[in-house]
């Protein structure tokens, strides 16, 4: 019998492609069906966010930051009101740090919906996209009824919050909690035991827990391969130690565990928004009061004079920041997120860099899905959730 | 362990390092490390097993200018056995701006450090694959540093495809794979 001669194909994958979650190229030379090697290219995205914060001032930052990672908004903007509340020295009444909680935790769930949504549909499961963005919806409602806009609320503010909570949030998020575990349960009917989605998944993408180190891939890929890392309980921050949650972990580093992972972390978020929203009393102060940082009550601006100043300073010059660099991390929906920024004194930021969990995730990728089979890039790209807004900036 | 003791037995292990502690506001221990000494710095921070620093969270750079010497690189790692965060810095000066790769140690660093080099130009010896990763590999100039114009209008150039033959591509793919081992 001749020898069958076969040769290697190169096949561009992307940035137009739908599964690669906006614009990833992927450059995969193939042998048959299998990736003999992968060089991902990014870059589409970049639009320069950290240098047009530099033009900005330190409050309007905030908006900027909220679009880097588009899925996590308000995770990006709680690292950067830490970060730059640190340089200031000044801490947020507890109430503040209590309702910080509970919208991040919202963030996480709301996070990992789109993502079980879109992962789900790349690996054929079309009706779990239908069911996560269901949920994701009222999510987006809580997020309209907070601060009038669904996706970057701008909620978070340095110093505290924009304003009080409204009348029936309350009610409002304790409806979805209420419901949530339920629809947990039908997500796992749909997947968990489900055969097409075990094949998919199981045994593919897989990163070891010393890659994964090596790698820097805090948070759920990490989690998944063992790594027993979240910073919510190695570094506390807004009084995460004195709430009552677990961190998921799994061993086999493949795209199921990861599934299992953030599901479970989902549960957790649940636990920790009942926590959360038991503490806060439903009127109480959003903010810490110093006249140089957050604007007086509009009451006070239509009848004080001072408050009237006080009030014009803040939103034509803003605030300054002492010199310094600060760095407080915070666990987000994609791992450990952050923002190092320097002040040089003034009232505009020297640098915001942003610790960008997708871009490690895609560095990351070439060694998950290298030596297997073409179909389950899609897969693997689906289970690392890369949000390019976060992988560019 | 504490800041002190931390730098000290840093010195002892890399005695020609000059390390430097400086205070920070954000509880992290920040310390200056010549550049000479990075990797092996690095090396020992990663191996010893009562430092532990095997994550490697952060690598960006600083531009001071027109102070000198107006590069601050910034390596932020984490060690999760111990609970530890360290903030390591190392100052380059504008007309000197290279330092040895760390992804030897951390491969992490790969990207980080290619982004470094794409936005500020501070290059990476020793790098597995010195381009760069956010802008077009032909853009002019590093956009984050602080002497880059800003809010000028450039005209727009046509662009045209890309005139290579199939073979070129093909040979250019596959130089890629191989010079990145």
């Amino acid at each position: 019998m001749p020898e069958i001669r076969t040769e290697t194909m190169t096949v561009n994958m992307g940035p137009q492609h739908p599964s690669t979650h906006g614009v990833l190229r992927l450059v995969l030379v193939l042998d048959g069906e299998t990736v003999l090697s992968a060089a991902p290219t990014i870059g589409y995205l970049h639009t320069g966010i950290e240098k047009t914060t530099e033009q900005k001032k330190w409050q309007q930052v905030i908006p900027l930051v909220e679009r880097m990672d588009y899925l996590s908004a308000q995770s990006n903007s709680l690292a950067f009101c830490l970060s730059v509340e640190r340089l200031l020295g000044v801490e947020v009444p507890q109430r503040t740090r209590d309702v910080r909680v509970l919208l991040a935790e919202l963030q996480r769930i709301n996070s990992h919906l789109v993502w079980l949504g879109t992962h789900g549909m790349e690996v054929g499961a079309v009706s779990v996209m239908l069911y996560c963005f269901r949920e994701r919806e009222q999510l987006l409602n809580i997020n309209e009824l907070l601060a009038g806009f669904r996706l970057f609320p701008s909620y978070l503010r340095v110093g505290g919050l924009r304003e009080d909570l409204p009348r029936g949030f309350h009610a409002a998020v304790r409806a979805f909690l209420d419901a949530f575990p339920a629809k947990l349960d039908e997500y796992e009917d749909l997947l968990t035991t489900n055969e097409i989605y075990l094949k998919r998944t199981q045994g593919v993408g897989v990163i070891s827990k010393d890659d994964a180190v090596a790698y820097s891939l805090m948070g759920p890929i990490a989690r998944a391969a063992g790594v027993d890392y979240d910073v919510r309980k190695s570094f506390p921050y807004l009084g995460y130690d004195t709430y009552d949650f677990k961190v998921p972990t799994q061993t086999r580093g493949d795209a199921y565990s990861r599934y299992q992972v953030r599901l479970a972390e989902m549960r957790e978020s649940v636990k920790l928004c009942r926590q959360a929203l038991e503490r806060i009393p439903p009127t109480g102060v959003f903010a810490i009061v110093d006249p140089r940082i957050t604007p007086p009550p509009k009451d006070r601006v239509y009848t004080e004079m001072e408050a009237l100043i006080q009030h014009f300073l803040i939103y034509s010059q803003g605030f300054t920041v002492p010199a310094g660099e600060a760095y407080v991390p915070v666990e987000g929906p994609r791992g450990e997120q952050g923002f190092y920024v320097v002040s040089d004194g003034s009232n505009r930021p020297w640098r915001v860099k942003s610790r960008p969990p997708s871009l490690l995730a895609c560095q990351a990728l070439e060694r998950m899905i290298v030596g297997g089979l073409i179909a389950d890039v899609i897969a693997v790209i689906g289970s690392i959730d890369v949000v390019m807004g976060d992988v560019d900036r | 362990m504490d800041q002190n003791t931390l730098i000290a037995s840093l010195q002892d292990a890399v005695p020609a390092a000059q390390l430097e502690s400086v205070p920070s506001v954000d509880l992290q221990t920040t310390m200056y490390v010549s550049r000479d000494e990075l990797p092996a710095v690095a090396r020992v921070l990663r191996d010893r097993s009562d430092l532990a620093f095997t994550f490697l969270a952060e690598v960006t750079a600083v531009d001071f200018w027109p102070r000198e010497p107006r590069f601050e690189l910034v390596y932020i790692i984490v060690s999760i056995a111990h609970r530890l965060r360290l903030r390591v810095k190392v100052r380059l000066h504008g007309a000197d701006a290279h330092v040895a790769t760390v992804s030897g140690v951390w491969p992490a660093a790969n990207w980080l450090e290619r982004e470094v080099w794409d936005l500020f130009g501070i290059a990476f010896d020793g790098h597995p694959d010195p381009r760069r990763l956010l802008m077009p590999e032909d853009w002019e100039g590093y956009p984050l540093r602080k002497d880059y114009p800003v809010q000028i209008r450039m005209t727009p150039r046509a662009s045209e495809p890309l005139q290579v033959t199939e073979e070129e591509f093909r040979a250019s793919v596959t130089k890629d794979r191989l010079t990145r081992g």
